[in-house]
C-alpha cells in the first residue's frame, strides 16, 4: 500500500476498536494525543509472541529464549532504522517517554549538573518534561529556567540565546506540544543550542504518529518517545541517545541484565544499551512497537502527514464556524491537536455532553499547567487527531458542540 | 438530549452554575480551605465565619465547571446556620447521593441539593460535585492546607 493514495476507510478497517457504538452512537475517537488505538497488526504481534515465543531474553539456552531474544533485539534494530539512529546501542527500551526523561535527568543530570548550573526547558512542556528537571534541580542545587511562549502558542525563540548561558547544562524541549499541537523547529533549536555547547533532549511523544523523525538529521543528543502514542502498546517507550553521550553516563537503575559480573565487592556494568535496561524488559511491548512501525511504513508516513494536515485544516475551519468558540491551537506549524474553549462553558461540561454523543475528547489541563496558565485558563477541550480520523469525525464533534450550546443556552 | 444528561444539567444546576450564590470571600472569616481537583486543575476556596460551633456565614470563590459551581453554590445556601455536626451529616448525604443515587436517602433532608442526584450516572463528575464539600469539611476541621479530590 506504500505509495498508494491514502485510503482512510482502509486504515479504519485495520483498527477493530473503532467499529463499536458507545452510548448508542458510533464511537468518534478524538483522544489520540492521550493514547492512540492499535491496528490489528500490533494486536496480532502481541498474541503471536505470547502464543508461540514467550521466554525471558538474554538468558536461556533453549529455543524459546533464543526466539524471544531474537524478536526483542530485532525490534531494537527496527526502531533504530525507523528513527535513523546510527547504532542499535543508542536505542534504550524504557516504560515510556516519562521514564526516558527521568532516566536522562537522574543519570546524565546527576552526573553533569551541579550547584549553580542551569537546565532550560520551555513553557509548553508536558509535566513529564518539567517535574523530572525540578526534582534534579532540587537534588543538585541547580536552577530550572523556562523559555516562554507567545500568544499564538509558538516558542519565543528570539529569547533562546539569552537563556542559554555558560551555566546551561541541558535544554529539554518538546517536538510537538500535547496541549496545543505546536510543532517546534527542533532542528534549528538543536543547532543553536549546540553552538552554545548545550546538549538537547527532545520529547517526541506527540511526533511519531504524525511525521517522520530522523534523529541524525535533528542532531539532538536525546530523543524520548512512547509506544502507545504511535499505535503501539502501553508500557514500552524508547530513549534514543547519542552513543558518545550515553557512554559517559552512569547506570540509573540496578538489577539483572544491566551487569556483566556481580560480587559482594564490585559490579561490572554491561555495555550499551543493556547498561540502562535493568530487569526483564517489556519484551512483547518492544515487539508490538516494532509492529506499529511496520504498520506506519506500510500506510506510508508521508501520506499520513498529508492526511493529518488536511484534517487539521478542515477541523480548524469547522471549529471557527461554531459561535463563541475560542481556538487555542494557532501556532505557525501544527500537528494533530485542536485545543479550544466554549464561551461560558467549562471544558468538563463540554466533555460530558460530547461523551453522550459518542465523541471522546479530553477536557482538562492536559498535564501542561504552565502552558495553560500562559493563556489564563485552567482547562481546555482537546480534540486530537490520528490517521484513522475523518471529516465525519470532525462533523460529529461540531454537532456535539451545537448540543453544548443548546444545553447551556 | 438524553434523559441522564437532562438529569445532570437540571435547570437549577445550570442556573446556580451560571450565577452562583455566595460567590465571595466571607467578611471576617475565621476558617478557610482550598479544594483542588488535580484531574482538571479546578480550584476553589471556601471561607467560613463560625460562631462557636455554628456556621454563621459561608462563601466560595474560584473556578470550576457547572457541576462544581452549582454544588458549591447550593452548599453555601444549605449549610448556613448549621452546626458543624449537621453540616458534616449533610455532606455524608450528598456524598451518598452522588455516589450511589437517591434510593433510600432522606430526600427531605437534602432539600434543594436533591438536584445533584443526576451526577450519579456520571462517575467522572462525582469529584466535581464533591469538591466544595471536601473544602468545607477541611475548613470545619480547621485545616489550613489545600484538600484534593484525589
Amino acid at each position: 500500500m506504500s505509495g498508494a493514495p491514502f485510503d482512510v476507510a482502509r486504515v479504519r478497517a485495520d483498527f477493530p476498536i473503532l467499529h463499536q457504538e458507545v452510548r448508542g452512537r458510533p464511537l468518534v475517537y478524538l483522544d489520540s494525543a492521550a493514547t492512540t488505538q492499535k491496528p490489528q497488526a500490533v494486536i496480532d504481534a502481541l498474541v503471536r509472541y505470547y502464543t508461540h515465543d514467550n521466554a525471558n531474553v538474554h538468558r536461556g539456552v533453549h529455543a524459546l529464549s533464543e526466539r524471544s531474544t531474537q524478536a526483542y533485539e530485532g525490534a531494537r534494530e527496527r526502531i533504530r532504522e525507523f528513527i535513523n539512529a546510527r547504532d542499535t546501542k543508542e536505542i534504550i527500551f524504557v516504560r515510556g517517554c516519562t521514564e526516558a526523561i527521568n532516566l536522562v535527568a537522574q543519570s546524565f543530570g546527576r552526573s553533569k549538573v551541579g550547584p549553580g548550573d542551569e537546565v532550560l526547558i520551555t513553557a509548553m512542556e508536558h509535566h513529564s518534561d518539567i517535574v523530572p528537571w525540578q526534582m534534579l534541580c532540587q537534588q543538585v542545587g541547580a536552577t530550572l529556567k523556562m523559555l516562554p511562549v507567545d500568544e499564538r502558542g509558538d516558542l519565543r525563540l528570539e529569547q533562546l540565546e539569552a537563556n542559554l548561558t555558560e551555566r546551561t547544562r541541558l535544554l529539554a524541549v518538546t517536538h510537538v506540544s500535547n496541549a496545543l499541537g505546536t510543532v517546534n523547529p527542533v532542528r534549528d533549536i538543536v543547532k543553536r543550542a549546540h553552538a552554545k555547547g548545550v546538549p538537547v533532549l527532545v520529547d517526541g511523544a506527540q511526533a511519531l504518529a504524525h511525521f517522520r523523525v530522523d534523529v541524525q538529521d535533528l542532531d539532538c543528543d536525546f530523543y524520548a518517545f512512547s509506544g502507545h502514542k504511535m499505535f503501539g502498546p502501553t508500557g514500552i517507550g524508547v530513549l534514543y541517545g547519542k552513543a558518545s553521550v550515553l557512554e559517559s553516563m552512569p547506570p540509573w537503575q540496578g538489577g539483572g541484565d544491566m551487569i556483566l559480573t556481580v560480587t559482594m565487592e564490585k559490579t561490572v556494568y554491561n555495555r550499551l544499551p543493556y547498561r540502562f535496561e535493568a530487569g526483564t524488559p517489556d519484551i512483547s511491548g518492544a515487539i508490538g512497537l516494532a509492529a506499529a512501525m511496520d504498520y506506519l511504513d506500510t500506510v506510508g508516513l508521508d501520506a499520513i502527514s498529508a492526511h493529518d494536515q488536511e484534517l487539521l485544516e478542515y477541523g480548524t475551519r469547522a471549529l471557527e464556524g461554531v459561535p463563541g468558540l475560542r481556538l487555542f491551537s494557532r501556532a505557525r506549524e501544527r500537528s494533530g491537536v485542536l485545543s479550544f474553549l466554549m464561551e461560558d462553558v467549562h471544558a468538563h461540561d463540554v466533555g460530558t455532553i460530547l461523551d453522550r454523543e459518542g465523541v471522546a475528547i479530553r477536557a482538562g489541563h492536559h498535564c501542561a499547567q504552565p502552558l495553560l496558565s500562559c493563556f489564563g485558563v485552567a482547562a481546555t477541550v482537546r480534540a486530537s487527531l490520528a490517521m484513522y480520523n475523518t471529516h465525519e469525525d470532525i462533523d460529529a464533534l461540531v454537532r456535539g458542540l451545537h448540543k453544548v450550546r443548546e444545553v447551556f443556552a | 438530549m438524553s434523559s441522564d444528561l437532562q438529569d445532570l444539567y437540571q435547570e437549577v444546576v445550570l442556573e446556580h452554575g451560571k450565577r452562583p450564590r455566595n460567590f465571595r470571600e466571607v467578611e471576617g472569616a475565621n476558617r478557610r480551605a482550598d479544594g483542588y481537583n488535580p484531574l482538571c486543575g479546578d480550584q476553589l476556596t471556601v471561607t467560613l465565619r463560625m460562631d462557636g460551633d455554628v456556621i454563621k456565614d459561608v462563601g466560595f470563590v474560584g473556578q470550576g465547571c457547572a457541576i462544581s459551581r452549582a454544588s458549591a453554590s447550593l452548599m453555601t445556601g444549605a449549610v448556613k446556620e448549621l452546626s458543624r455536626a449537621d453540616a458534616e451529616r449533610l455532606f455524608e448525604l450528598v456524598h451518598k447521593l452522588v455516589m450511589e443515587g437517591p434510593e433510600g436517602l432522606d430526600m427531605e433532608a437534602l432539600g434543594k441539593l436533591a438536584v445533584l442526584s443526576g451526577v450519579n450516572a456520571f462517575p467522572a463528575r462525582v469529584k466535581c460535585a464533591s469538591l466544595a464539600w471536601h473544602a468545607l469539611r477541611a475548613a470545619l476541621e480547621g485545616k489550613e492546607s489545600s484538600v484534593s479530590t484525589e
